[in-house]
């Protein structure tokens, strides 16, 4: 099952620099097979939200909601169950600042049968 | 139970388990090759228990809400329909149908295993599994009492006893289930609540209190105990010929230690009080913070202060307003008013 590990946290806590985890936990992933995906993003305050209502574009700055925990990253995971999603989330550093929201992924018969 | 409990939860998985098999069958495919395809043993007598524990796993998941918990684990592996557990639970049979639904929906969705877990997180799913057992247990025990969920916690706890028989702490749960169960007739008199050590302990179920020793003599044959091989312990050191305080408070402050609460240092406090005295439990009790909205504390504190002479009428009527239920109500406003006379 492919599982998305949403990363939220509060940007504006200095955390130190968790680079060198984060490489290492990639790394990690990906020789266990289990990496699809994955990428950080570019601070909230380069959001940008559009809405289409009435046919009408409205786009406004900002992410879609205001809270202190914003999503930061992610990573795409195939592995056999939620337990194995939990273990590999709870490995990503910022799990000991934020909170990792794991989401399983929708597969269409397509993806599956491919 | 359900007539096929495990289809019962499984069907919605189906799906899943059809893209394993796929894969498994193209593996089966390449492995051929390989190997001469032999028959694999089957055993009736394991693969029926593995199932079960298979089962209490999932429902137990804590990716599930607590209540959901609870429900499955009483649909799927308990003997009650939906409609009993809804009554148990106090809430309309279609919510509590609608709390199945959508816990079996998340087990699909969301990819809750059907397995024994990983040994890293064994022992953290194992005591989510006997809190889920004890709350069933707790929601029997009352007031008011419901014997039909006392005695599907006490099937259940019997069942993984049988299971995991390696586990102190499943045995000491059982072994626990089975001394409260054992005093249930003693618990109440005329309609109210009667305090362990005012209990007619010949109302005690002596073969029921006979099988929690045994339970308990296989728990404390087994390394690491916790909390409720504690628990267990100390229901055992309520004899039918007395109650063992000194022991007792002592098993409590290991208690505090294993699975530090107010709760459990209030009922040290009660244990000390008659080991050692009320002004010894009383000074215990008054450092205890965090439980001024629970009734049992106020009672607690009502009853020293009864003890020791002391004016106890508010700590009477603080408890008579926060507890829980009529029984327990009738019991304390029979104590102050005895404090009248």
């Amino acid at each position: 099952m492919h599982y998305l590990l949403l990363i939220h946290d509060d940007e504006s806590a200095d955390n130190g620099d968790l680079m060198p985890e984060y490489t290492a936990y990639t790394q990690e992933l990906q020789a266990s097979g289990a990496l699809v995906g994955a990428n950080q993003l570019q601070p909230s305050d380069t959001a940008t939200t559009v809405r289409v209502r009435n046919g009408e574009q409205v786009v406004t700055d900002g992410p879609f909601a205001e809270a202190k925990e914003v999503l930061g990253g992610y990573y795409l995971i195939d592995v056999d169950s939620l337990d194995e999603a939990l273990e590999w989330a709870a490995k990503i550093p910022s799990a000991r600042y934020g909170g990792i929201e794991v989401r399983p992924v929708v597969m269409r018969r397509a993806e599956v049968g491919a | 139970m359900p007539a096929n409990p495990a289809a019962w939860l499984v069907t919605v998985a189906r799906n899943r388990a059809i893209d394993r098999m796929r894969r498994d069958a193209t593996l089966r495919r390449k492995t051929e090759l390989l190997v001469p395809a032999e028959a694999e043993p089957v055993d009736e007598d394991d693969a029926i228990p593995d199932e079960r524990l298979n089962l209490v796993f999932a429902c137990c998941h804590p990716a599930l809400a607590l209540e959901a918990q609870i429900a499955l684990t009483l649909r799927a592996l308990g003997g009650l329909e939906t409609g009993e557990i809804a009554r148990a639970f106090l809430v309309p049979e279609p919510t509590m149908a609608q709390r199945l639904v959508r816990a079996k929906r998340k087990i699909r969705d969301a990819g809750i295993p059907f397995r024994i877990p990983a040994d890293t997180i064994l022992t953290d799913r194992l005591r989510a599994v006997l809190r889920v057992v004890y709350l069933i247990f707790n929601a029997g025990y009352g007031p008011p009492v419901r014997r039909e969920l006392c005695n599907e916690a006490i099937r259940l706890g019997a069942m993984l006893a049988l299971l995991m028989p390696d586990e102190s702490e499943v045995h000491g749960l059982h072994a626990l289930l089975l001394y409260q169960d054992a005093r249930r007739d003693a618990r109440v008199a005329d309609g109210s609540l009667v305090l362990l050590e005012d209990q007619d302990r010949d109302l005690w179920d002596e073969a029921e209190i006979a099988a929690g020793h045994r339970a308990l003599e296989r728990a404390l044959a087994l390394p690491s105990g916790g909390t409720y091989v504690l628990q267990a312990s100390i229901a055992a050191a309520h004899g039918a010929d007395g109650s063992d305080w000194p022991r007792i408070a002592g098993l409590y402050a290991r208690l505090a230690e294993v699975e530090p609460s107010p709760v459990v240092e209030l009922n040290r406090a009660v244990a000390v009080a008659m080991a050692r005295g009320p002004e010894a439990g009383l000074d215990l009790l008054e450092r205890i913070e965090g439980l001024d909205g629970f009734y049992l504390f106020h009672s607690a504190r009502a009853d020293l202060l009864r003890r020791l002479d002391r004016p106890a009428a508010g700590a009477y009527a603080r408890a008579i307003a926060l507890a829980p239920s009529e029984l327990e109500r009738a019991f304390l406003e029979r104590r102050l008013s005895e404090l009248r006379r």
